[in-house]
């Protein structure tokens, strides 16, 4: 039977931070669609990179400093990006590579091996402890908590900026607020689904919910059930072809997200 | 009947824009100067705008008309001048006076929400922070779309709107915060000639049952000749870089305005204009 893998323990925890991590993933990738910060997600995801290698080099907990790392280059971007005088794009792809480069000389320098970087960059379930989902259900929760309390004057930030921010609105804050909660839940993806794919599903979920809805209540719902889907249908499958299970989930989610492509064509 | 304000001959001194007896300018704008990046995008900008009146500001792209009505707004600081909105330095409090329009953008095509929620978004600066919207909102901001006659499209997805039912959502929506003043950034880009026709009629109609002033900005100007109270000239080009330049008065004017200059009776040279010079000499 096609059911055993649900007993083993680490495919419990995995199933277990699989589906959180969903909810937070697919809420966050509707503004990162809606506000077109793809680029964005691309930008914080690999910047926590050099937090997980720092953490290996002086010997904190690679989330925490993953969280620290993300937090700040997600400020960094969104900081340079309101000052106009460089392009967001411009500071996204200057400080993503900073990011990246201060990780590589972080693992040069230290003489930690104990921290698997490889499964940080692409994902290992099988890494996943009890404490990781705490950590996971904590944080998603946070996120999730937050955009839905924000949610009215995060989706005017993203309608229109401009009249948002005349109408009065702490437009400076939302956008830092959002970028804090974007890292973070890059932060909590990463033993998933990996670094360097966890901004496939900042996207993904979002875009494939925009192609066959036009309404925002919609889009979301239909993002949510996307990345439940991929994350749980992508664990699954990872298990039985023996295949790395962040490259599956970002898969399979791609494959729905041309389906649905092909659907709203169709629709609209 | 079209006054034009700023096109006064250039040997009359006295800023044109007089007031009727006990009219209060809810913008007035002295001596404004802007620069971006070392460059002279405002220069010695005179304006006014009165209540009741709506006022139209016509220039050639790039003149600086957009970084005008910011200027207006508060969002952009002016290097040198005063800038007053509703009596006081314009700033988070006096905006909330002011229902702003910009242009319609693309991006706003495909975002999911439908009509009512665009409105509804108007009134996220009134409630409190956390709060979500009722059925009190839901009833304000239906009654605010009845009001630009777009009650019948509120469950409608927004992209799906033409050019000028989206301009009257998203007047519904500036109304939405009480305003006394509104600002619109190219109104009628993007909408056909009826639909800017019926646009125009709902300012008036604005102004004169609720006595909202409206300040708009437009590249068009025989359709802003014929929907304003006055009209300004705003061309930085013209008249801020090239005082040297003798050939402006011909080529470049039709150039930059088009053959359908004509339809105004002015000369091209407006009161900060005037104001620049006689303060060189």
């Amino acid at each position: 039977m096609m059911t055993e893998w649900i007993e083993l323990s680490f495919m419990q925890n995995a199933l277990a931070a699989g589906a959180m991590l969903s909810i937070a993933l697919a809420v966050v990738s509707c503004f990162v669609v809606l506000r077109k910060f793809s680029f964005v997600g691309v930008g914080i995801s690999h910047s926590a990179f050099g937090g997980v290698a720092l953490g290996a080099l002086i010997g904190m907990p690679p989330t925490l400093s993953a969280i620290i790392f993300a937090v700040v280059v997600a400020n960094a971007i969104g900081f340079v990006g309101n000052q106009k005088r460089l392009s967001a794009d411009t500071a996204i792809g200057i400080f993503f590579s900073l990011a990246m480069a201060l990780g590589v000389i972080f693992i040069g320098l230290s003489t930690n091996y104990n921290v698997d970087l490889f499964g940080y960059l692409f994902g290992n379930i099988l890494a996943i402890t009890h404490q990781d989902i705490i950590g996971i259900a904590i944080l998603g929760s946070f996120v999730i908590t937050s955009i839905w309390l924000l949610f009215k004057e995060l989706l005017f930030v993203a309608f229109d900026n401009e009249v948002a921010h005349v109408s009065g609105l702490p437009v400076v804050f939302l956008d830092h607020f959002f970028l804090t909660i974007l890292a973070l839940t890059v932060v909590i993806s990463m033993k998933i689904v990996g670094i360097v794919l966890v901004s496939a599903l900042l996207v993904i979920p979002g875009a494939a919910a925009a192609q066959v809805t036009d309404r925002y209540s919609s889009m979301f719902a239909v993002s949510i059930g996307v990345a439940l889907f991929s994350t749980t249908g992508g664990l699954w499958i990872s298990y039985y072809a023996d295949l790395a299970s962040g490259a599956t989930i970002v898969t399979l989610a791609s494959i729905i997200f041309f389906i649905f492509f092909g659907i709203g064509r169709f629709l609209k | 009947m079209i006054k034009t304000l700023g096109f006064q001959s250039p040997r009359k001194t006295d800023i044109p824009d007089k007031p009727a007896p006990g009219q209060k300018p809810i913008v007035d704008i002295e001596d404004v100067w802007v620069c971006y990046d070392g460059k002279w995008v405002l220069k010695s900008i005179y304006l006014k705008c009165f209540e009741g009146e709506i006022l139209g500001i016509v220039g050639p792209n790039g003149g600086g008309k957009s970084t005008l009505l910011k200027v207006i707004l508060g969002l952009i600081e002016p290097l040198k001048g005063k800038v007053l909105l509703f009596g006081q330095k314009p700033d988070k409090k006096s905006r909330l006076n002011v229902g702003y329009l910009p242009q319609l953008s693309k991006a706003e095509q495909s975002f999911p929400v439908t009509a009512l929620d665009v409105v509804l978004m108007g009134l996220c600066q009134q409630m409190k922070l956390f709060s979500r919207f009722g059925k009190k909102q839901k009833a304000l901001a239906l009654q605010k779309l009845d009001r630009v006659g777009m009650a019948d499209h509120a469950a409608k997805p927004f992209g799906t709107l033409s050019g000028g039912q989206q301009q009257r959502v998203h007047i519904a929506r500036a109304l939405a915060s009480e305003p006394s003043l509104l600002v619109l950034d190219e109104p009628s880009t993007g909408i056909d000639s009826v639909g800017q026709e019926d646009f125009y009629i709902l300012l008036a109609n604005l102004r004169d049952s609720q006595n909202i002033s409206a300040i708009m900005v437009s590249h068009d100007i025989g359709m802003i000749t014929s929907h304003t109270n006055r009209v300004a000239c705003l061309n930085r080009h013209i008249h801020y870089h090239d005082d040297t330049d003798p050939s402006f008065e011909s080529d470049d004017h039709h150039k930059i305005f088009g053959k359908d200059l004509k339809v105004m009776v002015h000369d091209p040279r407006c009161v900060s204009c005037m104001m620049r010079h006689k303060d060189d000499d």
